[in-house]
């Protein structure tokens, strides 16, 4: 829904990003912070206007500005972490690619995926064993290999499989 | 006048597919022959009959006839001819024609070429087929139809969204759909398996192939859409786990599950249910991933939420997953397997450990791609999962994935001994290690890239040394070593083929390891004739020109000039393109492509005022090409397993069991 | 007789089969799953609140030297009773320009009668949305989208909107686009003529 906007109105905002960018970016004193101090932060985070799209390629204003304020932050000296914070804080959980271990995102991306795992490696285990005792009650019997020919067992073993295999 | 024609042309064919079913329920209720031939025919039908509406959309949209809405829609005149062509399914209502124009000709194929062998089963698959092919033809005849007319017609039409413009975006839906359609085929000739209560492996050997096919395409699907993400939307990656990506990687996942489980029903006769439900599972997760990237359930893009499709075709999902679901409790029972398992070491053993990391892979995909709508369920904020947590979950099954590939082609049917496993393993081990201490040397530290290398080059010479065994093997018989070889590939492609897709997809992972451990990128602005060097690059910017390209096109494109250690080895040209009407941009990017790296550059920024200064973003990609040329020996070995038998090899083939049938 | 005892009991066995669990998991999966299907397309499909509909309620934070009936914090429950005119905007939208100045003078000249005029900076970056304040001189109640939480309940297509919600909490008109001077002019009055 809001892509539908975002299309329409690009061209306008990318003509004001490049206004905002002739502004003199001087007033605030962040020139020591490089584009690749802020994408490092920014490919986390997904903002709303841009569905789908890393903050670090989005081209929009509205990114281009979350983008600037990251570089705000970190010019103030805040670490990565409270800069996810904060944008979790401000902007919902939904917009962090790597969601806090909270809540919801703490069962349905951990607790979940584990005891899946873990339920289905005891499945699968106990399958497993039930086709093997299946097999002990009543044992089949696995077809004879052809004699050794070329005094190489691995050889040989692979030449009465292969053949095996072309019969099938 | 073409419209009338076409929409015509839909609603018989609609008709068809719908008499089609009646009429085998009705012949099989009837016992009467004539009435199944009579729904094969209008089954087969409506494949001319979607020819016919698909030759009339795109002569609309060779003449550009504005007066139809899809045409205006799509096209416009000054777009390039072969645009025009590929524009049929450049929008919803053209992708709907052309879906169903490639269901019909698969289905058409189905029954002419298996017609004789599979009798019994044909009704049921004409009944199943024809249940997907009314639903979607429900939809291109009465909710999308392409034939609409505008109430004004215009001058010229929207145009082709940009996105859609480019080589690979113009294959990477085909290949989808033929994919997704070809999935139907096993499907139904399973479900029909089930509702006639055959309780033989019918189905599996006349559908092979067709599932070989399908799964070809969508892997083709899913490699093209990489490439296509790469080349277009400029973020310097394939992959993003984009939920319309998992859409098709899931079935895909399943299909693969499956092209591996159904061995061991070959070979031994076992877990017939559990390969059935795999095939159905498949085709439950094409027409899930197709509803829920249409829907806005999940993601908003592309949405036809507002449009009467989406209850629709929730319907249809309710429909076939209930159906599907009856039939396989209803003859769960009928379904035994005739053989056990003997050991824990074992080709069908391993089959199974395949089977249960695929199907764990596939739960996490799911898990995390309909996060969304859980989190929303339950808390009421939509939540969202990005690549990281993905790579996370999945980096481990996947390793052992990659291992159990090298692995399992070792061992054999029934049982093998830890010793023998042992033999053919110590060297292939040692050399690897050898080549991730080497490594070691020459720089790589991260210790989860040395063990990602480690895993895909033990596997890798685990599969060659299959290749060489064999060939020896068959030079033990005083076979040339070239004969040998070929022979060998000759006489058992599917085993051959499958061990050709394993060394695609272990150099697609070892280029997959390089990049995502060692991608370097960055971004910086630069003045006119400034340079930046990054390693053995040096790139400089010479100034930026823009001019109008094809259709409402506006170009601006950077020159650069890529040195490597002092000496100019190419020009770069990376462009923002804006489609003026739209007002659309595109970031296309430029890079230099070796078998070694790529120097891959987009253009953020363009400052025409203040003394051209440009802001560049610089992606160096180590062995990225390598999980192109992966995909194509993936193709080949696909093409390789999935190539017709020799006619004479086959009768021979079958001669036992016939006889074991006639006893 | 005695036959039949005797036999009788493994008859009865046989057909009392065993539940199938894979059969049952796999059912119950698939009917979870359709659930959450069907839930996610009504959800999906719930469009914004229109005209005739209850206005969902919310809680706002507003932004700092903003405030309403003398609460930092407040809800749109809270507001029952006044007419509320909730604007969606963000310092990035070129088009919300047009249309600031409007609805600050129409607050001048509502606040008195009990009209509630909201701004709801949405997407925006605090310095930014403040130097926006700013810059036009706003004084009616301002605050952020927090977590991006109102916005999602009105369903906002991009911004500017506005929605105008009457005593009773019932949404009277949804504008998307700038508002101009003349529809506050006749929305307001009508609102508060009730």
């Amino acid at each position: 829904m809001l892509q539908t906007v975002t299309k329409t109105k690009a061209l306008r905002w990318l003509l004001l990003a490049f206004l905002l960018l002739l502004l003199p970016a001087a007033t605030f004193a962040q020139q020591q912070i490089t584009d690749d101090q802020v994408n490092e932060i920014a490919k986390d985070v997904f903002c709303p206007v841009c569905e789908n799209t890393p903050l670090d390629v989005c081209p929009t204003v509205a990114c281009h500005d979350w983008r600037e304020l990251i570089r705000t932050k970190l010019a103030e000296g805040e670490s990565r972490e409270e800069i996810l914070d904060y944008f979790a804080r401000q902007y919902g959980d939904g917009v962090l690619s790597n969601p806090p271990r909270r809540g919801m995102s703490l069962i349905v991306l951990w607790i979940l995926p584990a005891l899946g795992v873990l339920l289905g490696l005891l499945l699968f285990s106990r399958v497993l064993r039930g086709l093997r005792a299946a097999a002990a009650e009543a044992p089949a019997s696995p077809p004879p290999r052809p004699k050794s020919s070329t005094g190489d067992p691995t050889l040989d073993d692979y030449i009465s499989r292969v053949e095996k295999e072309i019969e099938d | 006048m073409i419209a009338d024609i076409g929409f015509i042309t839909l609603l018989t064919a609609f008709l068809c597919a719908v008499y089609a079913i009646i009429a085998a329920a009705y012949g099989i209720r009837k016992k009467d022959d004539r009435w199944v031939r009579s729904a094969r025919n209008a089954i087969i039908a409506t494949f001319p009959l979607l020819l016919l509406a698909a030759g009339l959309i795109i002569t609309a949209l060779l003449t550009g006839d504005f007066s139809i809405r899809y045409v205006s829609s799509v096209s416009s005149r000054g777009m390039p001819t072969y645009l025009k062509v590929t524009a049929l399914w450049g929008g919803q209502a053209g992708s709907l024609l052309f879906w169903n124009l490639l269901m019909s000709a698969f289905t058409a194929t189905v029954m002419l070429s298996k017609w004789r062998e599979q009798k019994e089963l044909m009704p049921y698959v004409i009944i199943v087929v024809g249940m997907t092919q009314v639903f979607f033809l429900l939809l291109s005849t009465f909710i999308e139809d392409p034939f609409a007319r505008n109430v004004v017609i215009p001058a010229d039409g929207q145009g082709l969204n940009p996105l859609l413009r480019h080589p690979g975006m113009i294959i990477h839906p085909p290949m989808l759909y033929l994919g997704f359609v070809g999935f139907t085929i096993p499907y139904a000739f399973a479900m029909a398996s089930l509702m006639s209560n055959q309780q033989s492996d019918n189905w599996i050997h006349t559908t092979r192939r067709w599932t070989l096919i399908a799964w070809l395409f969508l892997g083709l699907g899913l490699i093209l859409g990489g490439r296509w993400a790469y080349d277009v939307l400029g973020w310097g990656g394939y992959w993003g786990w984009d939920p319309v990506e998992n859409a098709s990687l899931m079935p895909w996942l399943a299909g693969t599950a499956f092209l591996h489980s159904v061995m061991i029903q070959e070979k031994m006769r076992m877990f017939k249910m559990w390969n059935m439900f795999l095939i159905v599972l498949t085709y439950c997760l094409v027409i899930l991933g197709t509803f829920i990237v249409r829907s806005g359930v999940i993601s908003s893009v592309h949405s036809f939420a507002q449009s009467a499709i989406g209850p629709l075709f929730f319907a249809f999902i309710v429909i076939m997953f209930i159906f599907s679901a009856y039939w396989v409790t209803k003859r769960h029972d009928t379904l035994r397997s005739e053989n056990q398992l003997v050991s824990y070491l074992s080709r069908e053993a391993a089959f199974l450990y395949n089977n249960f990391l695929i199907m764990a892979i596939l739960a996490v995909v799911f898990l995390f791609t309909y996060y969304p709508i859980f989190s929303e369920l339950f808390t009421g904020e939509k939540g969202f999962v990005g690549p990281p947590v993905y790579e996370r979950a999945l980096a481990p099954l996947f390793a052992v994935l990659v291992l159990l590939m090298g692995v399992a082609p070792l061992t054999m049917w029934y049982r093998t001994s830890i010793k023998r496993l042992g033999r053919s393993i110590i060297w292939p081990a040692l050399g690897s290690t050898v080549f991730i201490v080497a490594l070691f040397f020459l720089g790589v530290h991260l210790w989860a890239a040395l063990l990602g290398f480690w895993l895909v080059t033990f596997s890798a010479a685990l599969t060659i040394m299959e290749f060489v065994k064999g060939t020896r093997a068959r030079m033990r018989k005083g076979e040339a070593p070239w004969t040998a070889f070929n022979n060998l590939m000759a006489r058992n492609r599917r085993r051959y083929g499958g061990y050709w897709i394993h060394i695609g997809v272990l150099i697609m992972a070892f280029g997959i390891v390089a990049d995502g451990m060692y991608q370097t990128e960055t971004q910086l602005r630069l003045l006119q004739g400034e340079s930046i060097t990054l390693g053995d690059f040096e790139m400089r910017f010479n100034g930026v020109t823009r001019y109008p390209g094809a259709d409402d096109l506006l170009i601006t494109e950077a020159n650069l000039d890529l040195y490597k250690n002092g000496k100019l080895v190419r020009q770069l040209t990376p462009k923002i393109e804006l489609y003026q009407r739209s007002g659309q941009p595109m970031t296309i990017p430029s890079a230099r492509s070796t078998i070694t790296e790529d120097f891959y550059v987009i253009l953020v920024n363009w400052e025409p005022t203040s003394a051209d200064a440009a802001t560049f973003r610089i992606f160096l990609n180590p062995l990225i090409n390598w999980v192109w040329a992966g995909g194509l020996v993936f193709v080949f070995g696909t093409i390789i397993a999935a190539w017709p038998e020799r006619e004479k090899q086959r009768v021979r083939a079958r001669k036992p069991a016939i006889a074991v049938a006639g006893d | 007789m005695t036959d039949t005892i005797q036999t009788t009991p493994p008859a009865t066995e046989a057909p009392r089969r065993k539940i199938r669990w894979p059969m049952v998991v796999m059912w119950a999966a698939i009917l979870a799953l359709l659930a959450v299907l069907a839930w996610g397309l009504v959800n999906a499909n719930a469009s914004r609140p229109e005209a005739g509909q209850n206005a969902p309620t919310f809680n706002v934070e507003f932004f700092d030297g903003y405030e309403w009936d003398n609460r930092a914090v407040s809800s749109l429950s809270e507001m029952r009773g006044h007419p509320v005119v909730l604007n969606f905007w963000a310092s990035w939208c070129v088009e919300c320009r047009y249309e600031t100045d409007a609805i600050e003078q129409a607050w001048q000249r509502y606040r008195d009668q009990g009209v509630v005029f909201l701004g709801v900076a949405y997407a925006d970056v605090e310095p930014n949305s403040l130097a926006y304040m700013n810059e036009f001189n706003v004084t009616f109640p301002h605050a952020p989208d927090l977590g991006t939480a109102i916005s999602k309940k009105y369903e906002i297509t991009g911004v500017p909107e506005t929605f105008f919600i009457d005593k009773n909490g019932v949404v009277r008109h949804v504008q998307i686009g700038p508002v101009n001077q003349q529809m506050l002019d006749t929305l307001i009055p009508q609102m508060l003529a009730e």
